[in-house]
């Protein structure tokens, strides 16, 4: 394994982790402000709230570490998607500072207030679709160089059929994802009427996720016919991820076992996301720069590597701690106590 | 629009980024070791009133945080989107405190979480106080990671360029740059002496709203020392970071004390007006400069004269260099007088305006750290990257950067005011003489 590929491939698990709990995280958010809409608030927001007060913070430190760590491996993307991105990235951090503020606003300051819950569950469903912009353009054909400058056409963008493929399959996923997890949480807590609310909700936006995901590779072909062409490479991967698809959606369709549907969930995902990465490999923006021509210098890459494995071995101990008092305490998740300062 | 603009709207959306940042972040900072220090004083001396104040605090904090969290992100991203040329080049070399600086966050994050939900879950206090360590740390630590990267682009170190290629590159060299052990002190302690005089003012304020609770009182006189204790330290360390320019920086301490002329025996200017390139009303004291600089009343000074005139930093950092001492220096007086006052018993510290001093005493301490960083800032121009790259040169090719700004302004003006809003509506509603009486009554009535 070369340096650029351990970069590469630690960049990406933080990417899918930040995909995997943000989802959670902003479906949870927009899942809540619905439910008050329509007047379901007493059997989801609860459930919500318990999961997502003690660690909204976390999840977005996934996307710093994102940011921070492919500026760090691989400096030349500062200069690529530093120039191009100010528009779309800008948008998304004002979406993402909406929702985290008023999150904590409304969940410690302003208890029950609407307008609040309505703002951060509709910037959370947003910033799926501003993030996930950046994926489109990495396909390539929307950059362009001008002075040896690079420039982003957003007529092209906006009005590419790929673009809005991954956008509407950025937000069905975040829906899915969500409501499957929130299904299990919901049924640990022993709060039948929440999880069959939530359950309906994760089978609803199980149907255009799958569909989307397939759209997304039917464009392709037109839009980017090399990374089609190495797609096809990996196609067991897909197989695998489109079954366990299924397992999920058969086990809620069943009611049974919530949890290995959720963990099936992860599974499909972990295979699609990988999938999809391997087969950009080794393009990180086509066709202008690779993992291999933009990579940080060894002693920059061998510091940063060996700050990753002692960060970790700090980290992993406190999340199990964080995971095994919010999300396995029993008394926790059925709201027996609440210690909240 | 031309680049030139692109430029100049970078500056100004940056400047405003960090300004607004910087509120946030020194309270993250400081007030957990505040809440760390009262709740292991309340539990020492077994007083209910210092585990309240702790909690509430905590709650408070909250809010700060989450404004801090996300304004922080924007300046993260921010950083490459407006500054691509210099993210990429420090990318390469100063890469590792950035990428340690995500594991504080980490840390932090994971722990406050799990400290803000165990209130009362443990039977043992301090097993609760135990986690707010890894809080605090976490946040001093990103402070000291993040101005290692600005010390960096104060005194570059760590590698080589030989024909437009960067080589002998070392990260640790880079990081441990001349720059750095001053900045990091004086940034941390200021951010502590912050947060103590912050969370005084409100005391005090509480105390004048005639509330007179002896838990104010706790309150006021604990955050006070503290803040005492830190004000010197700044001051001893921003004497240091004085002695730091002298020797590495001399522009940026010749043009923040408007010494224009290298000479010996070189007098400290304070206060004054620059008129036609001339000092006036200015106080002098003798052989000031040569000893804060050298600690030598009579060492030579490096001044202007010695730099081309396009390398010469804004002379208006002098009144944010003046800002910054003044404040520095009231505040240790009046947290001095107030500590000795009440040892001795004097009256004149429960006077009305002596605890509106106290109060005005928060956001002054908020307006030093901005004057701090401004001059820190401006007196680095014209270079993103003292002698290395200039900062038009680093800026973003992109024509959006004056529609961003108007974005972000707007957005800086929704999470200003609506953090102020909660907080005084979170305080508002639960007053602490009610929280004490539910107190009591939950654990019947023997406890306070
Ligand atoms: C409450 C805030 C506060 C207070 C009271 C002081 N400072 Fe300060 N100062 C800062 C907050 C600050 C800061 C915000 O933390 C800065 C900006 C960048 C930095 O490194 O620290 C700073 C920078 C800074 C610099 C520039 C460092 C550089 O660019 O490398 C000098 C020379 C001083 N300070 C000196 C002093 C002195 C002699 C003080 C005497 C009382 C003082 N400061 C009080
Ligand atoms: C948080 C406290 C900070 C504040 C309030 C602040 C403020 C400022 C100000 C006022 C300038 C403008 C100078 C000028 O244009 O004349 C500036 C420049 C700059 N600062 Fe800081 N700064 C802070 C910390 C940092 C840190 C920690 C970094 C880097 C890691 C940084 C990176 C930059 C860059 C890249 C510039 C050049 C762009 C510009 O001139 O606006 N700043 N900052
Ligand atoms: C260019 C300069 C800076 C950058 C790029 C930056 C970056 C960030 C980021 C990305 C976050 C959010 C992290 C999360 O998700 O938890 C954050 C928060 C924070 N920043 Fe900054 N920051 C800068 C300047 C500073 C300075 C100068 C200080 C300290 C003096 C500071 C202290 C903090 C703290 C303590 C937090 C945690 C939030 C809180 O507790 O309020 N930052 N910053």
């Amino acid at each position: 394994m070369t340096l650029e590929i351990i970069g590469i491939t630690v960049l990406w698990t933080f990417l899918f982790g930040y995909i995997l709990i943000g989802a959670i995280d902003f479906g949870a958010g927009f899942f809540n402000a619905y439910s008050r809409i329509t007047a379901h608030e007493h059997t989801l927001t609860k459930i919500i709230q318990r999961y997502l007060s003690p660690v909204w913070e976390v999840t977005n430190v996934f996307l710093v570490f994102f940011f921070v760590g492919i500026i760090g491996f691989f400096p030349k993307t500062a200069f690529y998607y530093g120039t191009t991105l100010l528009v779309p990235v800008s948008i998304g951090i004002v979406l993402l500072a909406i929702r985290g503020s008023y999150y904590a606003f409304e969940t410690y300051g302003a208890r029950g207030h609407k307008g609040y819950s309505f703002m951060y569950g509709l910037a959370g469903i947003l910033i799926p679709a501003s993030l996930s912009i950046v994926l489109t353009i990495s396909e390539g054909g929307f950059i362009s160089m001008v002075d040896g400058n690079p420039v982003l056409d957003y007529w092209m963008l906006f009005t590419s059929p790929l673009t809005w493929a991954v956008v509407v399959l950025s937000i069905a996923a975040t829906l899915y994802i969500s409501a499957t997890f929130l299904t299990w949480y919901a049924n640990k807590a022993r709060d039948p009427e929440a999880t069959d609310l939530l359950r309906k909700y994760a089978l609803v936006w199980s149907l255009p996720t799958a569909i989307t995901a397939g759209g997304i590779i039917f464009e392709l072909r037109r839009h980017n016919p090399a990374h089609y062409v190495n797609i096809q490479d990996f196609w067991p991967m897909f197989l695998i991820s489109a079954l366990m698809f299924i397992g999920t959606v058969w086990l809620l369709w069943k009611r049974q076992k919530y949890g290995w549907a959720f963990i099936l969930l992860i599974g499909q995902f972990i295979f699609a996301f990988y999938g999809y990465g391997a087969s950009h490999y080794p393009y990180l923006l086509y066709p202008y720069l690779t993992i291999y021509d933009s990579f940080t210098n060894p002693a920059m890459a061998i510091s940063l590597i060996v700050a990753f494995i002692l960060g970790l071995g700090l980290l992993i101990p406190s999340i199990v701690l964080l995971m095994r008092l919010f999300l396995f305490d029993k008394d926790y998740v059925r709201g027996k106590g609440d210690y909240h300062a | 629009m031309g680049n030139e603009e692109a430029v100049f709207y970078s500056r100004v959306l940056t400047e405003l980024t960090l300004s607004f940042h910087i509120i946030y972040a020194t309270i993250g900072v400081g007030v957990p070791l505040m809440i760390m220090i009262a709740q292991w004083v309340g539990i020492k001396k077994n007083d209910e009133h210092y585990i309240l104040l702790a909690r509430r605090w905590a709650r408070g904090f909250i809010i700060t945080v989450a404004v801090g969290v996300v304004t922080g992100t924007a300046i993260g991203l921010q950083l490459s989107l407006l500054w691509p040329n210099f993210m990429e080049l420090a990318g390469n070399v100063i890469a590792l405190p950035l990428f340690l600086e995500t594991f504080a966050f980490f840390f932090e994050a994971i722990f406050l979480g799990i400290y803000l939900y165990t209130w009362d879950r443990f039977e043992n206090q301090k097993k609760h106080l135990l986690l707010l360590i890894p809080v605090a740390v976490g946040a001093s630590f990103s402070a000291v990671f993040i101005t290692m990267v600005n010390a960096f682009m104060n005194a570059p170190r760590g590698f080589d360029i030989s024909n437009g290629e960067l080589i002998n590159i070392n990260p640790l060299l880079a990081m441990f740059n001349p720059a750095m052990p001053t900045k990091v002190a004086h940034v941390v302690v200021t951010a502590y002496m912050t947060a103590a005089f912050v969370l005084a003012a409100i005391a005090a304020f509480r105390l004048l709203k005639g509330s007179n609770h002896v838990y104010h009182k706790k309150a006021l006189y604990l955050t006070m020392k503290i803040g005492l204790v830190f004000a010197i330290a700044a001051a001893i360390v921003g004497d240091f970071s004085g002695k730091y320019l002298a020797e590495y920086q001399p522009e940026k301490l010749a043009a923040a004390e408007w010494h224009f002329e290298t000479e010996e025996n070189a007098p400290l200017i304070m206060y004054g007006v620059l008129d036609d390139g001339e000092v006036k009303y200015a106080i002098k004291i003798p052989f000031g400069l040569s000893f804060l600089a050298h600690s030598s009343f009579t060492a030579e000074v490096v001044g202007l004269d010695q730099f081309p005139e396009d390398e010469v930093p804004p002379l208006y950092i002098h009144y944010l260099f003046d800002l910054m001492v003044t404040i520095g220096v009231g505040m240790i007086a009046l947290a001095g007088i107030y500590w000795i006052g009440m040892k001795r018993r004097w009256k004149i510290i429960h006077a009305k305006w002596f605890r509106w001093l106290i109060v005005l005493g928060g956001p002054l301490s908020i307006i030093a750290i901005e004057a701090g960083w401004w001059l820190a800032e401006v007196g680095r121009q014209p270079w993103v990257l003292r002698g290395l790259m200039r900062t038009e040169d680093a800026a973003t090719t992109s024509g959006q950067v004056d529609l961003m700004l108007i974005l972000f302004a707007l957005l800086y003006l929704i999470l200003g005011v609506g953090s102020v809003v909660i907080l005084t509506r979170m305080f508002r509603k639960n007053p602490v003489e009610q929280e004490i009486e539910d107190r009591e009554t939950e654990k019947g009535g023997d406890v306070l």
